[in-house]
């Protein structure tokens, strides 16, 4: 996708000329989608942004959060989904060096990796599983390369994200205030170019990413290389701590044109820059492919021409390209050229802000029937039915991922993957919690409602490690946005984490919006996928060993909302029904019950209750604990409801905490104080999970046999396309 | 008394083996690059983990003619304590100070998970404190993590009490089971475990003692008092 006809006619009125060659490449890749969010930036203003922990400066490409005694924690998160869908293994490997370099950006260390990550269903669509595999090998060896820690994430698999694939990632960083980049130029400032060469990989990827996906377009996929990543982080963290940046930027979608443009806009500057100063990885590149291309592991760094021989020797040590390939000025203008001839000549303004564009929205007709519930089949065997759904690949154990992710280097993680949520230890004594969570599941049954859920729920995940939510991540994944109905659904979820945002007061400190993903079967279904950053003052929550006789209590009410849960559609294969829907009142006095009695230490263990509902979340807490448990489902607090609801309802706002017997009355008078609605459903002992109604047996599993499956059916499939049930 | 960190491009581990001798251990410890001289009054050397030049054409094996590994064999000869761990191990046994080769895990993938040494020799500069046998819960974290010599070499290996640590189960199909060796002389141990995840008590999950005596053995040996 080039420039619409509209965007040509207002550039050509604008400059009062025809533009040239080069000038329609950076204008193309500046207003595509990627770059200028041009269909969503009037809409998400409507977030908010600050708050008291937030540092705003301009030009940071990640969010900033004061954690005290003079640290900050940046963020960031970034998809790769139109490149992953074509060259898995590049496209993951890029994604993650891509949101390492936003956060490099603000002169603070990369400390923590999180990916999220969607194909279609891998039970039988061979593309799917070819993708996943490659995407998860992909993000290991780049992630695993810099030293890094990927510490969290999720894997979701469904059908409509076949032939495709969604991967996300998001990225933390720390260090100390003062060593935050501090943008700013001073006359006679020269702009450097650092890193890797650039060559022809990435033509036209933010385009690429614009469009529908259609051909398998190679050459805008980007090449990974964490070598020289990992190099450019150590020279670049030398360089802030020596003090030689004045200004800095990472090298993105839309390659150079974006950067020298945005650096430009965001400084109030003018930028003359030389193509043939650019060093390339082939002889022959035109001013066009090298002010597009994007090559990976590039930083646009603006110093004064005094600090530059340091910088110099710092790349020397590191041997990363530094070449200086600009000046500032105060016209204004982006202006590139090739030696002594102009190629481009554009007001940076202009081109850093694309017109922003109004869209229309309506409520898509397939939702005014989606509530409407079939019958079901009667199931017969619930304990057998357990099993399938523990070794169904959205609910399996997600080992053989994080497994793969180097986890520890860092010496940073105190609570590891596979947690509600991983636990950072920070150099002040604080700890900090993150988890990035979707549901596409729910959000394409309710747009508002579900993106609300993911929001509650990577909180729920943050606050069962004790971590307090701080900040938030948004990364909005739709459709084609000119399709009135996608973007309603787009808007509809933007307005829901608004509303939950503001109620809650954690500030959104990051986002990104990826739109037009699109599948040859039609539209994505909306993927909202929140990052929600905790932070711990005190100890965090280390999940303990369960003993006999301790006991299990739930938090939160359990309601017949089962639309997008697993029951539904993997057992039933059912989309619709009631999307549970989250109560700001009740999720609050639930959050801070909590916080209250982890802060007390009166708890072993607390688990949120989300995907494949109690049940499942009951089973995960035995099998990774190796414990039988009985549960009383009568007991279990809310509405009056099948047992089948009770036990696969996927309702918000509900923990799960296990406990020694003792602390059970302090736990109550908390929860009662707080008017939490809550119940003491189960004690734990043997090798069964059993779950009763009255003197009924409804479920009765063998924890080993029940954690084989769990473990290993994930791998069993991905390698030996094996399925266990 | 001072230990030299070397860092190599593309080494990540340095700076949580640093945090780990100066902060825990309380000992003089220096980072030298990898085109830098050692020093010839160092007491110890360590090789830290990460991925010398990305791992390409094998992992180590382009660092291993790094200008600094020439020191390196110096102090190996002259008997000073030298440690490799993960990264550092595959580069001391593509140098040569180790015997061995290190292969793709089984599995075929990287592979970062807990797991235990027992301890075969406590004569090393870094074993000195422990009793033979004794456990060490530790985490791995490699790709190419698969031990293997031939079986005359492992004959030598055996006879010569080169076996440092062995796993105590199979993790990635490391010949006997082996996670580290030493040469003859037993100065220069290598490790693929990580011990500098292993030392605080707060980030390991199961006890924090036994990878301590590794550090606490160097103590001993550099007749540092605790």
């Amino acid at each position: 996708m080039s420039l619409e006809e509209r965007e040509l006619a207002e550039l050509k009125s604008k400059i009062g000329r025809d533009p040239t060659s080069t000038e329609l490449q950076i204008v193309a890749a500046e207003w595509s989608e990627h770059c200028s969010y041009k269909s969503s930036k009037r809409h998400l203003k409507m977030l908010p942004m600050d708050g008291p922990l937030v540092i705003n400066e301009k030009g940071y490409d990640s969010g900033v959060l004061d954690v005290g005694d003079g640290y900050v924690v940046t963020a960031h998160i970034e998809s790769h989904n139109h490149p992953s869908a074509v060259e898995p293994y590049g496209g993951a490997a890029t994604g993650v060096g891509g949101v390492i370099r936003d956060i490099l950006s603000a002169g603070t260390r990369p400390i923590a990796i999180f990916d999220g990550l969607r194909f279609g269903n891998i039970e039988n669509d061979l593309q799917a599983r070819w993708l996943f595999k490659n995407a998860v090998t992909g993000i290991a060896d780049y992630g695993n390369c810099l030293g890094i820690p990927t510490i969290g994430g999720e894997v979701e698999f469904d059908e409509c994200y076949e032939n495709y694939a969604l991967v996300d990632v998001a990225a933390l960083g720390f260090g100390k205030k003062e060593n935050l980049i501090k943008n700013h130029v001073e006359e006679g400032d020269v702009v450097v170019l650092m890193g890797g060469s650039t060559g022809r990989d990435g033509i036209g990827g933010s385009q690429f990413a614009s469009d529908s996906l259609e051909s398998e377009d190679r050459s805008a996929v980007q090449i990974p290389d964490p070598f020289i990543e990992k190099l450019i982080i150590e020279a670049v963290l030398q360089a802030r701590s020596d003090g030689l940046i004045h200004a800095m930027k990472d090298l993105g979608g839309g390659g150079l044109s974006c950067a020298i443009s945005e650096t430009a806009d965001a400084m109030e500057i003018g930028i003359e820059m030389d193509v043939d100063k650019v060093h390339t990885r082939e002889s022959d590149m035109n001013p066009d492919e090298i002010m597009v291309s994007e090559s990976q592991e590039r930083m646009l760094i603006v110093t004064s021409k005094t600090k530059l021989k340091k910088l110099e020797e710092i790349c020397n040590k590191f041997r990363i390209g530094c070449s200086v390939i600009g000046d500032v000025n105060f016209n204004n203008q982006v202006h590139i050229k090739k030696g002594e001839k102009t190629v481009a000549n554009l007001p940076a303004d202009f081109v850093a802000n694309a017109t922003l564009l109004d869209l229309p929205s309506k409520e898509p007709t397939y939702l005014k029937t989606i509530e409407t519930e079939k019958n079901f089949e009667s199931i017969s065997d619930y304990s057998k039915l357990m099993m399938k759904l523990l070794a169904s690949p959205n609910i399996a154990s997600k080992i053989w991922v994080y497994g793969q992710y180097d986890h520890e280097v860092g010496i940073r993680t105190v609570v590891k993957p596979g947690a509600d949520a991983s636990v950072l230890r920070l150099d002040n004594g604080k700890y900090l919690s993150a988890k990035i969570d979707g549901n596409p599941k729910q959000c394409y049954i309710n747009p508002r409602e579900g993106a609300i859920g993911c929001f509650e729920e990577a909180c729920r995940n943050v606050v069962c490690t004790g971590a307090k939510p701080i900040g938030m991540l948004d990364h909005l994944q739709f459709g084609n946005p000119n399709d009135p109905e996608i973007f309603w659904t787009f808007l509809e979820s933007l307005k829901g984490l608004t509303d939950f945002a503001k109620s809650f007061e954690i500030p959104c400190v990051g986002g990104k919006v990826s739109l037009y993903n699109e599948t040859p079967k039609g539209s994505i279904k909306p993927t909202p996928v929140i990052g929600v950053i905790g932070l711990i003052e005190k100890k965090p929550s280390v999940p303990q060993k369960i003993s006999n006789n301790d006991c299990l209590l739930i938090i939160g009410d359990t309601k017949d909302e089962l639309g997008g849960s697993e029951y539904f559609e993997y057992v039933h294969k059912f989309v619709g029904g009631k999307c549970p829907s989250v109560n700001f009142a009740d999720s609050k006095k639930n959050m801070t019950s909590v916080l209250d009695i982890i802060d007390k230490n009166l708890i072993k263990l607390a688990h949120d209750c989300s995907k494949g509902g109690l049940a499942i979340a009951v089973s995960e807490i035995c099998m990774t604990n190796q414990i039988g448990c009985n549960v009383s489902l009568d007991k279990v607090p809310g509405e009056k409801l099948d047992v089948d609801r009770i036990l696969f309802s996927e309702s918000h706002s509900r923990y799960l905490i296990s406990f020694d017997n003792e602390n059970l009355s302090k736990i109550q008078s908390i929860l009662n104080e707080n008017n939490v609605s809550f119940a003491q459903i189960g004690q734990f002992g043997g090798k069964k999970i059993q779950f009763n109604n009255g003197t009924k047996s409804v479920i009765d599993l063998d924890v080993e046999k029940a954690h084989e499956t769990w473990l290993h059916a994930l791998p069993n499939l991905v390698l030996h396309g094996k399925k266990t049930n | 008394m001072k230990v030299g960190v070397v860092v190599f491009p593309g080494s990540n581990c340095d700076r949580d083996m640093y945090h780990v001798l100066t902060d825990v251990f309380h000992l003089d410890a220096e980072y030298y690059w990898h085109e830098k001289e050692l020093p010839a009054n160092i007491d110890a050397v360590i090789l830290p983990g990460g991925f010398s030049y990305g791992d390409r054409l094998r992992a180590g094996v382009i660092a291993a003619h790094s200008p600094i590994i020439k020191d390196v064999k110096k102090m190996a000869e002259k008997g000073i304590p030298i440690l490799g761990v993960c990264n550092g191990f595959q580069i001391l046994v593509e140098s040569g100070l180790l015997p061995g080769v290190l292969l793709k895990n089984e599995s075929l993938n990287f592979m970062c998970e807990w797991t235990n040494l027992i301890v075969e020799n406590n004569k090393t500069p870094f074993t000195n404190q422990f009793k033979l046998n004794d456990k060490i819960p530790i985490p791995i974290a490699n790709g190419e993590g698969r031990y293997y010599v031939d079986d005359d070499t492992m004959k030598e290996l055996k006879k010569k009490n080169q076996i440092v640590f062995r796993y105590s189960e199979v993790v990635n199909g490391s010949a006997n089971r082996i996670a580290g060796v030493c040469n003859e002389a037993g100065n220069v141990v290598g490790m693929m475990p990580h011990p500098e995840r292993a030392v605080e008590s707060d980030i390991n999950p199961v006890d924090n003692k036994p990878s301590s005596l590794i550090f606490e053995s160097l103590l001993t040996k550099m007749g540092v008092s605790k």
